[in-house]
């Protein structure tokens, strides 16, 4: 490939005018329902990549399937729109390959606790440094309105028309419970909350999951706005310690007339998985190092074998 | 043993537990270090302690590609073996026992019964492994090879366990080989020296390390047999050689995991066996449709399902070739030994990083288990490397960046006309220049969706019909002409006029096969052989000829329903006059293709099935 190249050094040096949030405004505008809960998140990824400083080329946003997973087409970054229910996966490769990217996974509820709820265990054990924004409405969307991992107990849906009678997941426990080192909660219709999370999630090193209530509009009638905007109550207007994880657990448990918002849990300090692989202390992204190995290592490997 | 050549067979049998690998290495590294080739088998059992284990280990001053049809020497570590194997042993051969334990059969005549009183020979030691190294010494004895030399290689192999271990290794060794003078004959034949020292390495080894000399900076896997050896290799390698090495929660995270890797600019890798592979099937699709190159591997096990996690076959062809749903490109190579392994994995490489999409080797579990010996010189850890259309840095603006207006087919211009990059351009090529995340001015999605130039979705909002078309046109152009790119197959052996049969086998029947050529041959029976190694493209114009000009066509493969077969009709419409297929678990021995061609002369079978004498 003859593109000529100018050095990164002049790249970089170049003046860098503040960016807005259109900047972050993908190709083509989102398909979703009007009034689907996933314009919040968007709107609030857009604004807290501005307030962060961050710039396209500099992030990664991986998803996998479903309506909410449709995500990177809307967002300006690189992006990677992945099989339904590996994002996590996939991003855990693409850090580790480059793991000087900003690396953001979105998704669904369907997408993240139920068909890939086993990478969602692990990432979390292993503490990628990547922020998961899952867009749970409770219920399958893009299929047409089934009972998903965190659907309530007795929803009828059109796979469960007499009532659901699964206890779903609670995101919040689950992953702190995995190792998850940042853990909250928001709502869509509080963009302004939903935005500081975000930030506060970039900035954390490790593994950060924000579930988020992001209602959908068309087929779960039952955790609508209204029904969250009674609701939500946020743990920083209560003095909330994120260090408390047991108090954090007690809290993501109670879902009735208040159900909490925000974080429920960090632990700074702790290493991440980019942290303890040492292959990566120096040389940058092992994706942009040279190929192939010396002489020197071809010869001891050989002699080993002798 | 024939005059001429040497020709030697060493068999050890026990029980899991009983260390029989241990003695298999140091007789390797002796064996290496003069100058001999290897070619070891170990027939063994799902099971860590118990069971039967049967360690095949074949030398001869010649290159060997398989453990052969007969045993010289047999070493039982227990009543099983003795019971299991003595029946396999003829004339001239020798069995080691240890006879404070083992009731000897009763043998054919000519049969050299070597008893060793290890208790006495000890001093009652009652480490239970201590027999073994008893039995080398001995070994050694018989064979003609100085003392010395096995207590070099008892001290390496022991040293890190102390001085005392040494000594004790030393010690019991040297009372098998005094005792094998005063009481045994040795080997008529002894063990040659002064050949060009050797290396050693199974084929797993040889896979991990092609990928090490490729350039792979991202290694991930979930265990499982045969395929294992491979995360073992890279994983004692990876701090040294700067390799990311994972072991992921499934095969699912594995194949994912290693494409957003290689999304980002790694070149990236990942094995297993069969049952692993089929986790891995969505994903192999997904790389064709964001066009991500990235190397899978399926070490072959006996299916299906479970099946037989310690035998191998040739039975995962089929499940390789429909591997994920669609129409979609994507390299399959079956390599035919270790060797060839090796230099495949970068050569692959090559070619998914210039097409960019996936490429699947097949091995298999008599490949990548099996220990082989190997001229260090042989082995090219720096291969050429070409990583194809990519864009690593920022360019100096839209005039350098390919767009669809400045891209023509021949018939006008396609493609969409933009300022910007289009990841999915619609090139002649049908490859489109590969941007890496993290580059300015480049940022682009790609998708699972069918998707347009840019990138952008042509599957849920917008679905249109001309540019799905394109997308699928684009993506096949990139293999119209991919068979000039490998090497076709070769035939060897007899000359296409005289032979009258002609075996065509794929993958590791290779070495088994020439063998087989070579005996019958050399009894007046006109043979030769088309082995094939590439799956995906396949040199149908090559085979056709060989087809065309063979008197009789003989398929040989280590399945039940003959897979490569059922491919090769599918694909050229041609159609074998007989078959020599094997599913026991065991691979081929050389006597079970030649009885086979035998009885496809005779015409009493269309469909020859050996029978597999030893019993593991």
């Amino acid at each position: 490939m003859s593109v000529e190249t100018l050095p990164r050094e002049e790249v970089e040096a170049k003046p860098v005018a503040p960016l807005k949030a259109k900047d972050f405004k993908g190709k083509v505008d989102p398909d979703w329902c009007p009034g689907c809960g996933d314009f919040g998140v968007l709107s609030s990824l857009q604004r807290a990549c501005v307030n962060l400083g961050l710039r396209p080329h500099e992030i990664l946003t991986i998803s996998g399937i479903g309506c909410s997973s449709n995500f990177p087409g809307f967002f300006n970054s690189y992006g990677m729109h992945t099989l339904h229910g590996r994002a996590l996966a996939v991003a855990t490769g693409a850090q580790m390959a480059n793991h000087e990217l900003t690396v953001f996974v979105t998704g669904g509820d369907g997408d993240g606790y139920g068909i890939g709820g086993n990478h969602f265990t692990h990432t979390a054990r292993r503490n990628v440094d990547l922020t998961y924004i899952v867009m749970d409405n409770q219920i399958y969307g893009l299929t047409t309105g089934q009972v998903s991992p965190t659907s309530s107990i007795d929803m009828r849906t059109k796979s469960t028309p007499f009532g659901s009678v699964e206890a779903p997941i609670n995101p919040i426990t689950a992953a702190i419970m995995n190792g998850a080192t940042f853990v909250a909660r928001a709502f869509s219709g509080d963009a302004r909350h939903l935005t500081g999370l975000i930030e506060q999630a970039v900035q954390h090193r490790g593994f950060s999951l924000i579930d988020v209530f992001s209602p959908c509009v068309t087929f779960n009638k039952d955790n609508d706005y209204p029904f969250f905007k009674q609701r939500v109550k946020k743990l920083e207007d209560e003095g909330h310690d994120p260090g408390d994880w047991k108090t954090a657990c007690e809290k993501a448990m109670i879902w009735g007339d208040e159900i909490y918002t925000g974080l429920f849990f960090q632990k700074k300090g702790a290493p991440t998985l980019g942290d303890q692989e040492p292959v990566l202390d120096e040389g940058g992204a092992i994706a942009r190092r040279d190929l192939g190995i010396s002489q020197e290592q071809s010869d001891r490997i050989i002699k080993r074998m002798m | 043993m024939s005059s001429e050549r040497f020709d030697f067979a060493i068999a050890i049998g026990g029980a899991a537990g009983q260390g029989i690998a241990t003695p298999g290495n140091v007789l390797a590294r002796i064996f290496i270090r003069r100058g001999l080739h290897l070619n070891a088998y170990n027939a063994y059992q799902s099971i860590i302690r118990g069971g039967h284990i049967f360690l095949t280990m074949r030398i001869s001053d010649e290159p060997v590609h398989n453990h052969g049809d007969k045993l010289d020497l047999l070493v039982c570590l227990n009543q099983d073996t003795m019971d299991r194997h003595l029946g396999l042993m003829g004339p001239g051969t020798r069995v080691l026992y240890n006879s404070d334990t083992i009731t000897p059969g009763t043998p054919e005549d000519g049969v050299h019964l070597c008893p060793l009183p290890i208790n006495e020979l000890t001093d009652n030691n009652r480490n239970k492994l201590v027999q073994n190294t008893v039995a080398l010494g001995t070994i050694l004895y018989l064979l003609d090879v100085d003392f010395q030399i096995l207590e070099d290689i008892i001290t390496m192999q022991f040293q890190r366990k102390g001085q005392e271990v040494v000594d004790e290794n030393v010690g019991v060794a040297r009372a098998g080989y005094d005792y094998a003078a005063a009481h045994f004959e040795p080997f008529t034949q002894s063990l040659p020296s002064g050949g060009k020292p050797l290396a050693v390495w199974t084929g797993n080894d040889a896979l991990a390390m092609g990928g090490a000399s490729a350039g792979v900076k991202f290694y991930c896997a979930y265990p499982m047999s045969p395929s294992t050896g491979v995360l073992h290799w890279m994983a004692q390698n990876a701090r040294e050689l700067g390799i990311m090495v994972r072991q992921v929660e499934d095969e699912i995270g594995v194949a994912n995991m290693a494409i957003g890797a290689a999304h980002v600019g790694c070149r990236s890798m990942c094995a297993t066996s069969g049952g692993g592979f089929a986790l891995m099937t969505e994903a192999v699709g997904s790389a064709a449709m964001m066009e991500i190159p990235v190397v899978f591997i399926d070490v072959q096990r006996a299916g299906p399902s479970t099946g037989v996690p310690t035998k191998t076959e040739q039975g995962d062809l089929w499940q390789v070739l429909g591997a994920s749903q669609g129409d979609f490109e994507r390299f399959i190579v079956a390599p035919t030994d270790a060797l060839d392994a090796f230099n495949t994995v970068p050569e692959l490489f090559n070619l998914v990083d210039q097409f960019q999409c996936p490429g699947i080797v097949i091995s298999d579990l008599l490949i990548s288990e099996g220990t082989f010996s190997v001229d260090p010189d042989a082995i090219d850890m720096q291969p050429g490397i070409n990583r194809g259309e990519l864009i690593t840095e920022s360019g100096n603006g839209a005039s350098d960046i390919p767009t669809g207006s400045q891209l023509s087919n021949g018939h006008g211009l396609i493609g969409a006309p933009s300022n910007g990059y289009l990841r999915y351009v619609n090139t002649e090529s049908g490859i489109s220049p590969r941007a890496l995340p993290g580059v300015e001015g480049y940022a682009h999605v790609v998708a699972t969706d069918e998707h347009d130039e840019d990138g952008v979705l042509v599957s849920d909002e917008f679905t249109n019909p001309h540019k799905r078309r394109k997308m699928v046109e684009k993506r096949a152009r990139k293999f119209k002409n991919v068979a000039e790119r490998i090497d076709p197959p070769v035939l060897s052996g007899s000359s296409a006029e005289d032979a009258e049969i002609t075996l065509i086998g794929w993958g590791s029947t290779l070495g088994v096969i020439r063998e087989a050529v070579e005996i019958l041959n050399r009894e007046g029976v006109a043979v030769n052989h088309l082995p094939i190694k590439w799956i995906v493209p396949l040199h149908v114009d090559a085979i056709q000829e060989v087809f065309d000009q063979a008197k009789k066509t003989v398929i040989v493969e280590n399945n039940h329903s003959g897979q490569f077969h059922r491919y090769l009709r599918s694909e050229t419409g041609l159609s074998a006059d007989g078959h020599i297929r094997k599913y026991d678990g065991e691979p081929f021995m050389p006597h079970h293709i030649v009885d086979g061609v035998r009885e496809l002369l005779a015409g009493t079978t269309d469909i020859f099935v050996p029978y597999q004498e030893v019993i593991v």
